[in-house]
C-alpha cells in the first residue's frame, strides 16, 4: 500500500522581526492510509507547524509534500484550497465553527465549497450529523452546545466531503476528561472504517488512541514509534 | 461557491449588523437622491430656459436703427432712422436662407376700454411679423393683406392687455380707443411669457404698420418709409453669423457707407444669446450633478471603510471558511457581494428619496423639475459601480489573507 503522506526535508521558518525562527528543520516522513497517528511534543517542537503544513494552510520554504500521489508543494492558493476541500477535513482545539450558522450549516460548509446543490448538501450534512450522534441538534446554533457536541460538529465537517485524512489540533484540549474519551473513542471509530487520522496533543492519554507516536522537539523529529492497540473499554483507563 | 451562495451568505452577515448596513447604506441613499434631485432641477432649469427662449424667436435677428454722433455728443441706439421697409425687402431678396423678415415701429400708448384703461406698448406691424417672432392667435383672426395696406383700424392684443382692460372676457370684436383713435379687435395672440430679461412679452397691442406709421405712432424725422426695428427669421440649420455678415454686408452698400465708417445699424442675433443661455444651463446642471457625485463618492467611502471594518472583525471566519476549501475568489465573492448588495439597496432607496425629494420640490417650492429615465439610471448604475470600486479593495484584503494567518487571529 503506498504512502497517502510522503514528505521530505520539510523546513518552515518563521521571521519575527530581527529574529528568524526555524520551527520545522528539515523533517522526512511517510504516512499511509489508515494509520492513527499521533504527535507530540513540548511547545514550540514544531508539531502543529507541521500539521498546519500537512493541511495546506501553510506553506513549506524548502522540501517536498505530496499527497495521495500528487505533488503539493508549489500550488497556488486556489489549488491548495481545492486540496483542503477535497482531500482532508479538520478539527482544532476550539472547534472554529461559525457561530451565527446553525450546526447543519456550519457541517454543509465544505460542500457549498465543493459546488453541492443544496438539496444534496442538507441530505450529506444530515448523515453527517447522525453518525456524530446529533441528529437532534441539526439546528442549534454553536453556542447552544456543549463544547463536545460543538466539536462532534466539527468532526461531522471534516468528514462530510468524504476525504481520506482528517487533521486534528488538540481536539481534546478544551474538554474535559470524559467528553475527551468520548471524543477519541470517536476517531478511534472513523479510523477502523478507514479513516487516516493525524492529531497533535500534548496527552499521553490522547496519544495513546493512537497506533503510532511521533514525538518532535526543536523542530525535528526526534522519535517514530508503534503503539499497540489498546484495551477497548475505556473505563478501566486512569 | 455560486452566486445565490454568495447573496444569501451576505444577506445573512448584513443582516448580522442591522444598524451598521443601515447607516452604511445611508451614505449611498443619500448620494443617489442627491444624483436624482440635482439632475431633475438642473433638467427642469433647462427646459424653462428652453421654453423662455423659443419664445422670443429661434434662429432670429433683429437689426436695429444705429447711433448718430451730432457735435461728438452720441446719440445712442435708434435716434436716427437709419432702416426703412426697403432695407427689408432688399434683405428679403436677397440675403439666402431668410424665412421671415419683419419691418416694425414701436411706440407706447394709452389704452381705453370702457371706464379702464392701461399703457402698453404698440407695435407696428406686417405680414410677416406674426411668423418672425413664431406667434401664433389664440382667438380670433390676424391681418388680411387689404388692412396691412389700406392702414385699417384693426388690432392684435395679447394676454396682459386683455387681461387688464377685458378681465378675462373675450377681447375680439370691441372696440378700444388707442391713443384715442378706436380701433376693433381681431384677435388675441397666444400667450408667450416673460422673455429672459424679465420683461411681459404679452403687454403688447399689435397694429398694421401702416396704421401705425400714419396715425399712432409717426415719425419726428418723417422718412417716409423709415421703420423701428426690423426682425429677421432665418430658415432652421441656416448659419446665423453667416447670414448677419451678409445682411450687414447688403445694408452697408444700401447706406452708401464708406469702408471707414462706422455701421449705421446695429445687429443683434438672439441665436447667439439663445445658445449662450443654453450653454449656462447645462453648465449649471452639470456642476449641480457633480456636487451630486461628491456625496454618492462619500457614500462609496462609508461602504469601503466598513467592509474593511468587517473583514478585520471576521478574520476567524475567513480562516474557517478557508480551511474547509474556500477558495480567494470565493472569498472575494463573498464580500463583494455584500458591498454590491448594501450598494443596490442604497441605489433602489436612494432612487425613491430622489423621485419623491424632486416631487416636492416642484409641489411645495414651485420649482420646474423633469426626471429623464437615463438620469436615474445613470445614478442607479453609478451607486453600483461605486460598491463594486470601493468593495474590491477589501474584498481582496481578504482573498489574500494566508490560511493560517487568518485562523490564527484573535
Amino acid at each position: 500500500m503506498s504512502a497517502l503522506i510522503e514528505v521530505r526535508k520539510l523546513s518552515r521558518t518563521y521571521r519575527l522581526g530581527e529574529i528568524t525562527v526555524h520551527a520545522l528543520k528539515g523533517v522526512s516522513l511517510d504516512i499511509r492510509q489508515g494509520e492513527f497517528v499521533a504527535i507530540m511534543g513540548p511547545s514550540g517542537s514544531g508539531k502543529s507547524t507541521f500539521l498546519n503544513l500537512l493541511g495546506c494552510l501553510d506553506v513549506a520554504d524548502t522540501g517536498s509534500y505530496r499527497l495521495n500521489g500528487e505533488t503539493v508543494t508549489g500550488l497556488q492558493a486556489e489549488a491548495l484550497a481545492g486540496i483542503r476541500n477535497r482531500h482532508m477535513g479538520f478539527v482544532f482545539q476550539s472547534f472554529n465553527l461559525l457561530p451565527r450558522s446553525s450546526a447543519q450549516e456550519n457541517v454543509e460548509l465544505p460542500l457549498v465549497y465543493a459546488r453541492v446543490p443544496a438539496a444534496e448538501r442538507r441530505r450529506r450534512a444530515r448523515e453527517k450529523l447522525a453518525l456524530v450522534g446529533l441528529a437532534e441538534r441539526a439546528q442549534h446554533r454553536p453556542a447552544q452546545l456543549s463544547g463536545g457536541q460543538q466539536q462532534r460538529v466539527a468532526i461531522a465537517r471534516a468528514l462530510v466531503n468524504e476525504p481520506p485524512l482528517i487533521l486534528a489540533d488538540e481536539p481534546t484540549g478544551a474538554l474535559d476528561t470524559r467528553t475527551s474519551q468520548e471524543l477519541m473513542d470517536l476517531f478511534s471509530r472513523l479510523n477502523g472504517a478507514g479513516i487516516t487520522i493525524v492529531l497533535v496533543t500534548h496527552e499521553p492519554d490522547i496519544a495513546a488512541y493512537a497506533r503510532r507516536i511521533l514525538v518532535f522537539r526543536d523542530g525535528e523529529l526526534v522519535e517514530d514509534r508503534p503503539l499497540p492497540a489498546r484495551p477497548t473499554d475505556p473505563e478501566t483507563q486512569p | 461557491m455560486n452566486l445565490s451562495d454568495a447573496g444569501l451568505s451576505a444577506l445573512r452577515s448584513l443582516r448580522a449588523n442591522k444598524l451598521r448596513s443601515a447607516l452604511t447604506t445611508l451614505g449611498i441613499i443619500i448620494g443617489v437622491g442627491a444624483v436624482i434631485t440635482m439632475l431633475a432641477v438642473g433638467e427642469g432649469a433647462g427646459r424653462l430656459v428652453a421654453e423662455q427662449l423659443k419664445s422670443l424667436g429661434s434662429n432670429t435677428l433683429v437689426i436695429f436703427p444705429g447711433t448718430v454722433t451730432s457735435s461728438g455728443v452720441r446719440l445712442g441706439a435708434g435716434s436716427r432712422n437709419t432702416l426703412t421697409e426697403n432695407d427689408a425687402q432688399a434683405i428679403r431678396e436677397e440675403t439666402p436662407g431668410v424665412l421671415a423678415v419683419a419691418p416694425a415701429l414701436r411706440g407706447t400708448g394709452q389704452l381705453v376700454y370702457g371706464n379702464l384703461n392701461w399703457s402698453s406698448v404698440i407695435y407696428g406691424i406686417d405680414a410677416d411679423y406674426l411668423p418672425a417672432r413664431d406667434w401664433s392667435i389664440a382667438r380670433g383672426r390676424g391681418f388680411d393683406a387689404s388692412e396691412l395696406r389700406g392702414g385699417d383700424k384693426v388690432a392684435l392684443v395679447g394676454q396682459t392687455v386683455a387681461d387688464m382692460l377685458f378681465g378675462g372676457t373675450d377681447p375680439t370684436g370691441q372696440t378700444m380707443r388707442v391713443k384715442n383713435v378706436p380701433f376693433t379687435i381681431v384677435g388675441l395672440l397666444a400667450p408667450k411669457g416673460q422673455n429672459f430679461m424679465g420683461q411681459d412679452q404679452d403687454d403688447v397691442v399689435l397694429i398694421p404698420l401702416n396704421t401705425a406709421r400714419g396715425r399712432i405712432i409717426g415719425q419726428a424725422q418723417g422718412r417716409l418709409r423709415s421703420v423701428g426695428h426690423i426682425n429677421v427669421k432665418m430658415r432652421d440649420g441656416t448659419d446665423t453669423r453667416e447670414a448677419e455678415a451678409s445682411i450687414r454686408e447688403l445694408l452697408r452698400q444700401r447706406h452708401r457707407l464708406a469702408p471707414d465708417k462706422e455701421d449705421d445699424f446695429n445687429i443683434r442675433n438672439l441665436s447667439e444669446i439663445v445658445a449662450a443661455e443654453q450653454a449656462a444651463s447645462t453648465a449649471l446642471s452639470a456642476l449641480l450633478a457633480a456636487i451630486a457625485s461628491v456625496s454618492l463618492l462619500v457614500g462609496g467611502i462609508g461602504i469601503m471603510n466598513i467592509m474593511l471594518v468587517s473583514v478585520t472583525e471576521r478574520t476567524r471566519e475567513i480562516g474557517i471558511r478557508m480551511a474547509v476549501g474556500a477558495r480567494p475568489r470565493d472569498i472575494l465573492a463573498q464580500f463583494l457581494a455584500e458591498a454590491i448588495i448594501l450598494s443596490l439597496i442604497g441605489a433602489i432607496a436612494g432612487l425613491a428619496l430622489g423621485l419623491g425629494g424632486s416631487m416636492a420640490l416642484e409641489k411645495w417650492a414651485g420649482w420646474s423639475i423633469v426626471i429623464r429615465l437615463d438620469a436615474v439610471l445613470l445614478a442607479v448604475a453609478a451607486a453600483s459601480t461605486v460598491g463594486i470600486f470601493f468593495g474590491w479593495y477589501p474584498a481582496r484584503k481578504a482573498a489574500r489573507m494566508a490560511p493560517i494567518d487568518a485562523l490564527r487571529y484573535d
